[in-house]
Formats: structure tokens, C-alpha cells, sequence
């Protein structure tokens, strides 16, 4: 009984975490620079494809692949910005939905196109197989690596949003646009780098995240209900609250799953309902306000 | 609304009766209306489909009884029943198509099925849910029914030393079929049920099932998914819970090891145990000509869904030789209840009664031959009848 629950537990928090880290990034983009930006997952999927060419079909060794795709993608996410989303930042959230909505279907076919529409393997290397055994308990080694990477990028974002000058300068251009620029910060540098470093969260979640949650052209459409769902939990913009928001998540769908099977993915979504009835704020973000204050 | 379609409906019914009685109308061409998927994620179903008609065109003359044979593609992107039913239509009104062949999903299959009725055109259909062809009695099915091979797997598991068995399926028709087949069979043999969990079709996330499943310390593990992605989700997940080190095995039916995603799914489906009506690695003359017509093509190689619509050609060219030409889709359907046909699966008839497949079922193991996985058969229960 107990073992169970552990395992449950076990098998929750690593969801949870491989969920923070493809969500972090639009946590970062909709909730600090106020952009709907639906394309997120689009980028996630990229990571996801670029990962699979390297390691499988170049033989690239995987943690070498995961870190030439996240600077890759983080570079070329700066010229997306400029061209298609800059112009964008002052209008209304519905025509970013738009935009971006559009964005993540085209991304679908570009990737049909190039890579097929058949699901991609991530070879995984095989220190990263199988399973670490402690009595009747076990994890699989992999999850614990996405486990450690998500409560790395916690700390790591905590400690570069309250203590750099980047993370400043960031919070003081989101605050106030116009008093920011008149300090002298470069709102227009400092927005580009934020969306750059959102993408290249986007697409460690994606390489990351695809020998998890499988592959396909439909990818970005399908996790992007997940990552929404985090983010709306959590609160748009707390780095803390999306990292609460996703465990909580991780936990519930994987308990409703195991204990009530005929609920299926069912329970996540009851879950989202009662969190906006009682705080539409999402969970977090008042804490963070407070602090902020 | 529905008055208006339906006198549509008996309009084209009325102008394909009419296109269909002059009998001298030889040198026409037969025509075969072709729906199924050839973009979106089920693309692959679509291109095992078509490559394997054509094979059987190769393999047999693109000529029967002095016509010659057309085919005419028409792609539904996938589960679209409104498609399907649309696609349908025309073929039979504007392209006057002899025979509709393909809807490989029950739900475009069941959109098509009045279509068929209303023109009495004959359908061959390819999806699994066993209520298909009860739609139209111009429904033909050449594939497989999920209650046809479950039940065999069931049987040969009771019988080889497994007594508890767990099962985990996909929650929707085919999905129900299975669990329900593979149940009343097991435990009409002695066997005895662990626990069963219905997955959602569209998740894939399999994990917590699976550690249920696993928990329950079953012998064995019986699986249902529809093929391809979800099947090769489902067995990454299984590789990582340690079902192997525990002892607990792996049954199902072949969708989860078909011959299209096994290279994909890679080594970890050794010693997967199946029951299917076809394997790649079926031993005969007739199936290595099939295979080696498919993979002429650029095909990897032909897979259970391919096997269905060659014998779908089989069935209309012979129906077309004992007509002798004539294509009247009463006369058709009547040749066609009771053919009994050699197919690269091997041999099969349509129930008279039914219209539904009558085959071998096969239980197969996954292993290397010449480096590559396949399903090799090593058991076979005899004229399974579809249920």
C-alpha cells in the first residue's frame, strides 16, 4: 500500500518536473513579457526533431546534442522575435493567439514534411536506461535525470531573476517599459534575450521531453493543453508557481491514473476548474506579488 | 434536411442502378474507389493500402473478365467520418466507382455504410470493430476483427502455463472488443482475470498504467493498442517499467508489434507473443511474391492493414470473373458471399451469412531473422470466424 503510494509519488514528481521544463519557458514569455505565445510547444517540438537528428543520424553523443540544440534554437528564436513577434508586442491577446496559433499548426507541417509523419525514437544513451531498483520501489533512471534537471533550472532561474543584473533588468522592463527605457536598461535588448532564453527553455523541454511524451508532427498540439494548464495553475510569470503548479499536476494525473483508471486524464482538468474558481489568479502569483511589493 | 438527403441519396442510387444494367458495356473500365488516409498521422495506413493494391495489380493483370481495373484515391486525413461519407458519395455518383475499398477506421466506415446501401455499391471494408459490416449488406470485410484474434491469444495463453493476466487496452471499440473477447475466452478455459484498465485512446502516457498493471503481479500482461505511434509509445514505456525482471510477460494482439512499427519499437518487443492473421514473415510462395511486389514499390514492407486491402482486390477480381464482367452490385456481392481465396496470409473465405472474414490465426513471437525483427509464427488456430 505504502510502496504504492511512494511509487506514485516517485513516478508524479518526475511527470511533474519533465512538465516545469517544457513549461518554464512560456511561463516566461506569456507571464514576464505579457506574449501569448502559443507557438512555445512548436518550439519544444523543434528541440524534440533537431535531438533526434543529431543523436540518431549523426551519432552525436545526447547531452552534447541537447546543448548545441538549445543554443541553436535560442539563437534562431532571436531572429523570430525580430521579424514576426517584435511587431506584435503591443497587440491584443487574441491577435497574438492568432498568430501563434498559426505559427504552431505551420511548424506541424514543416516537420511532416521533413522528418515524416511517423512517431521519432529518441535513442537514449544507456546510462540513462532502465531502472535504479531500492527494494520493491524503482525509478527509471531517466526520470531522475529530468527530475535533477528541473530542480536545477529552479534554482538557476530563481537565483538569475532575483540576483543578476539581468534578472533586474528583465523584472524592472516588464514592471514599467517606459521608466525602464528612461533608466537607461535596453527594453528592446533585454525583451530579446528573455524570449531567447524562453525558446531555449522550450526546446530543453522538447529534446528532453520526447522519450517521454512521444514524437510526432502532433506534438506542439498536444502538450500544449499541458503546458497551459501549468501555467494557468501556477501563475503566469512566477518561476516558483510554475514549478509548484507542475508537480501538483504531475502528481494528480499520475495518482488518478494509477488509483482510478476510469477517470483516465480526466482528473487534471477538475483540478485546473476548482484551482480558477477559488484563485483565477493561479496559485502562486499572489505570493509572488507580495514579495515583489 | 434528412428528407431532402434522402431522396438525393435515392437519385444516385437510381443513376448508378442506371449506369450498371447494359451488360455490353465491356471495355468500361472498373472502377475502384480507393478511401483512406495518405496525409496526417495515419499516412502510413493509407500508403500500406495503396502499395499493396497495387502489388496485387501487379502481381494478377490490371485487367479482370476484359475490364480494365482503375483505381481512384481519395484521402480522408485520418479519423473523419464526414470525409469519409463525402468522399464516398461522389465516388459513386459522379465517378460511378464498381467497388469502394479502405475506410480502415470504424467510425469512417460506419459514415460511409449508407452511402453503400443507398447505391448498392459493394464496400469492402477494412476497419476492426465487429460491427461494421451489420451496417450495409453491401459491407465486405477482408481485414480482421479484434474478438477474431484476441480469443486465440486468450485460449493459447490459458493453455501454455499463464493463469492471471492483466489486461490494458485502448477505450474505444476495437479496444472493448478485445478486452471482452480475450476475457470470456480466458476464463472459459480456466484462466482468471488480474484486473482490467481501459487507457485513454489519445494519451500517451502509459506509465501509471502500466505500474498498476505491474503491482498487480499478474503472469501476464495482455495489450490492445491501435498500432503505430501509440504502439510504439506503449512498448518504450513497458521497456522501462522492468516487466521482464519481474517475470511478467507480454501478450496481445498484433497491432502492437505490426510489422511497420517494429523496426521502430526495436529490440525491446523480443519474445512478444501475438495472435494476428498476418506476418511479414509468413512462410509461402504467395506472401514472398506479395512482399517483394510491395517493396519493389519503395516500401518498407507490407503490414497487417496492407494484407486486407490486397485481399480486398482478390475478393473484387474474383467477384468480377464469376459475374463474368458484370459489375451490378447485387450480383457482385452475391459472388462475392462464400469466396473462398488463397492469400498471402493464407487461406481465407467470406462467410456467406456475415460477409465478414473467415482465416487462420496465427500466434507469433518476435525475433531476429537476418538481423531484422519480425513475427515469426509458430502456432495456428484454423478458420477463425469473425466476432
Amino acid at each position: 500500500m505504502l510502496t504504492d503510494f511512494v511509487g506514485v509519488i516517485i513516478d508524479g514528481t518526475s511527470y511533474g518536473a519533465m512538465l516545469f521544463v517544457i513549461a518554464l519557458g512560456l511561463s516566461i514569455t506569456l507571464g514576464l513579457m505579457g506574449f501569448v505565445n502559443l507557438a512555445h510547444t512548436a518550439v519544444a517540438m523543434f528541440g524534440g526533431y533537431f535531438l533526434v537528428t543529431l543523436v540518431n543520424q549523426l551519432a552525436w553523443p545526447f547531452f552534447v546534442s541537447v546543448a548545441v540544440v538549445v543554443v541553436v534554437i535560442a539563437l534562431a528564436s532571436l531572429v523570430l522575435e525580430r521579424v514576426v513577434y517584435a511587431p506584435f508586442y503591443r497587440a491584443t491577446a487574441l491577435d497574438q493567439s492568432l498568430l501563434t496559433f498559426g505559427l504552431m499548426l505551420m511548424a506541424g507541417g514543416i516537420v511532416h514534411y521533413f522528418w515524416g509523419s511517423s512517431q521519432q525514437a529518441v535513442r537514449v544513451p544507456e546510462y540513462l536506461e532502465g531502472r535504479w531498483y531500492l527494494g520493491d520501489l524503482s525509478i527509471s533512471k531517466y526520470r531522475l535525470m529530468l527530475l535533477g534537471t528541473g530542480m536545477a533550472l529552479l534554482a538557476l532561474l530563481n537565483w538569475g531573476l532575483d540576483s543578476t543584473r539581468l534578472g533586474a533588468m528583465i523584472r524592472a522592463s516588464v514592471d514599467n517599459q517606459r521608466i525602464a527605457a528612461s533608466m537607461g536598461i535596453p527594453v528592446k535588448r533585454v525583451f530579446m534575450i528573455a524570449f531567447a532564453i524562453g525558446s531555449g527553455l522550450a526546446a530543453l523541454g522538447g529534446a528532453l521531453g520526447a522519450e517521454v511524451l512521444g514524437l510526432d508532427p502532433a506534438f506542439a498540439t498536444r502538450t500544449l493543453v499541458l503546458c497551459l494548464l501549468v501555467v494557468v495553475l501556477g501563475g503566469a510569470g512566477s518561476v516558483n508557481g510554475t514549478f509548484f503548479a507542475a508537480m501538483l499536476l504531475g502528481i494528480c494525473d499520475i495518482g488518478s491514473k494509477y488509483y482510478v483508471p476510469e477517470f483516465g486524464a480526466f482528473m487534471i482538468y477538475v483540478l485546473m476548474a476548482v484551482v480558477l474558481l477559488y484563485r483565477p489568479q493561479g496559485l502562486y502569483s499572489l505570493v509572488a506579488r507580495r514579495r515583489a511589493a | 434536411m434528412k428528407p431532402r438527403l434522402r431522396s438525393c441519396l435515392a437519385s444516385c442510387a437510381l443513376a448508378v442502378a442506371a449506369a450498371h444494367t447494359p451488360t455490353h458495356a465491356d471495355e468500361k473500365p472498373l472502377k475502384i474507389g480507393v478511401v483512406t488516409e495518405f496525409s496526417g498521422t495515419y499516412a502510413s495506413a493509407g500508403q500500406s493500402i495503396e502499395s499493396a493494391m497495387r502489388a496485387y495489380m501487379k502481381l494478377n493483370g490490371d485487367t479482370v473478365a476484359g475490364r480494365k481495373v482503375e483505381l481512384i484515391l481519395r484521402d480522408t486525413g485520418g479519423i473523419s467520418p464526414e470525409n469519409a461519407r463525402r468522399y464516398a458519395q461522389e465516388l459513386v455518383t459522379r465517378d460511378k466507382v464498381d467497388a469502394l475499398v479502405g475506410f480502415n477506421f470504424t467510425p469512417n466506415a460506419l459514415a460511409a455504410a449508407p452511402i453503400a446501401t443507398a447505391a448498392k455499391t459493394p464496400m469492402i471494408a477494412l476497419a476492426a470493430t465487429a460491427i461494421v459490416t451489420e451496417k450495409s449488406p453491401y459491407i465486405v470485410r477482408t481485414a480482421f476483427t479484434l474478438g477474431q484474434t484476441s480469443a486465440p491469444m486468450a485460449t493459447w495463453a490459458a493453455k501454455n502455463g499463464i493463469k492471471r493476466v492483466f489486461s490494458l487496452v485502448s477505450d474505444y471499440g476495437p479496444g472493448h472488443d478485445a478486452a471482452q473477447a480475450f476475457k470470456d475466452a480466458f476464463t472459459a478455459a480456466g484462466g482468471q482475470m488480474a484486473g482490467e484498465i481501459r487507457m485513454p485512446v489519445s494519451g500517451m502516457e502509459f506509465a501509471p498504467f502500466l505500474q498498476r498493471a505491474r503491482d498487480a503481479r499478474a503472469d501476464a500482461i495482455f495489450v490492445f493498442v491501435p498500432g503505430s505511434e501509440a504502439a510504439i509509445a506503449f512498448m518504450k514505456a513497458y521497456n522501462e517499467r522492468g516487466f521482464k525482471q519481474a517475470g511478467i510477460r507480454l501478450i496481445g494482439t498484433g497491432d502492437l508489434v505490426d510489422d511497420d512499427s517494429l523496426p521502430a519499437i526495436g529490440d525491446v518487443a523480443l519474445d512478444t507473443v501475438t495472435a494476428h492473421h498476418y506476418s511479414a514473415a509468413h512462410d509461402s510462395d504467395l506472401n514472398r511474391a506479395f512482399v517483394k511486389a510491395v517493396q519493389a514499390q519503395g516500401r518498407k514492407r507490407p503490414n497487417f492493414i496492407g494484407v486486407g486491402a490486397y485481399d480486398a482486390m482478390a475478393v473484387i477480381y474474383a467477384a468480377a470473373k464469376k459475374t463474368g464482367g458484370d459489375t451490378d452490385g447485387d450480383k457482385l456481392i452475391a459472388a462475392m458471399k462464400g469466396l473462398k481465396l488463397d492469400s498471402p496470409r493464407g487461406p481465407i473465405s467470406i462467410d456467406p451469412a456475415t460477409r465478414d472474414i473467415v482465416q487462420d490465426i496465427y500466434i507469433r513471437k518476435v525475433q531476429k531473422v537476418g538481423g531484422e525483427l519480425y513475427n515469426v509464427e509458430f502456432d495456428k488456430i484454423e478458420a477463425v470466424k469473425a466476432r
